[in-house]
């Protein structure tokens, strides 16, 4: 279990460093860091990659944002596997649901509850 | 003064970026977030019987969750600034850029403030995530078909 957490830990770490790199080295926007981030976990899904590596890493792979791109790939290759080219379509949200249903629905909560403090220094 | 000598003097003025300091920053900042994403995934695993790879979408959940409670009380911008891509590109960068909108735009409306801007940061990612998805698994499944692969 330390050792998984350290795992997770270490390769989390570096996904982020990649990252920080795209950032300063690269001087792309957040928004470009994040997209390109999400593509490439994609595609790396597409090569039958990111499962490995979720296996290897937990945590260290399904919290990075690269594991969106994956998982929407996922979701999108089981249903194509099973119905075709219509799969496609029906299962790209199949997996990745709860990312972005909990951003919702915890969005509107959190504008319910919360209100804008303005600039925080 | 020509835009490109204009650059230059910007290249010159500017600071440069602590590239190495920001980088160990990222790495301890996203490497904690994972970690904590990874005793989550236990917690699931142990009292809540899911699987080492199902455990991940209610970790995702718990996680944006926190994320709304950190954004919400202005604890997030603060990790942002020390953290930088660290807190960026986690799910929690993912969440508290959604969470952070709703409540910004909370002002002008549930509607028109909430409904309309809250994807207007993280908009991007899921668009693209969406998009790249369809084309890598298109690719795929004509391939497939064509019988050069398989699944």
């Amino acid at each position: 279990m330390i050792f998984s957490v350290i795992t997770a830990f270490i390769v989390g770490g570096l996904i982020c460093v990649v990252g920080q790199l795209l950032f300063d080295v690269a001087k792309l926007t957040p928004a470009h860091t994040l997209s390109l981030l999400v593509v490439i976990g994609s595609v790396l899904d597409g090569f039958g990659l990111y499962e490995p590596f979720i296996d290897f890493a937990g945590a260290g792979a399904t919290i990075p944002i690269t594991s969106f791109g994956n998982s929407l790939t996922h979701g999108a290759m089981q249903e194509a596997e099973k119905h075709g080219f219509i799969g496609v379509l029906t299962g790209m949200f199949e997996v990745t649901s709860s990312g972005i249903s909990a951003a919702i629905i915890f969005g509107v909560v959190a504008a319910l509850i919360f209100r804008s403090k303005g600039k925080v220094s | 003064m020509d835009p490109n000598s204009y650059q230059q003097t910007v290249d010159e003025i500017a600071p440069k970026r602590p590239v190495l300091k920001n980088c160990l920053k990222a790495f301890v900042t996203g490497g904690i977030i994972c970690s904590v994403g990874q005793l989550i995934s236990y917690v699931y695993m142990y009292f809540f019987s899911f699987t080492e790879r199902t455990a991940s979408n209610p970790t995702v959940a718990t996680m944006v969750f926190i994320s709304m409670l950190l954004t919400g009380f202005g604890i997030y911008k603060k990790i942002g600034q020390f953290g930088g891509a660290g807190s960026a590109v986690p799910v929690t960068g993912f969440g508290n850029a959604v969470i952070s909108a709703a409540i910004e735009h909370k002002s002008e409306g549930f509607i028109l403030g909430v409904g309309v801007n809250m994807f207007k940061l993280a908009g991007p990612v899921i668009v693209y995530g969406t998009f790249s998805a369809f084309v890598v698994t298109l690719i795929k499944t004509i391939l497939v078909k064509m019988g050069v692969i398989s699944w």
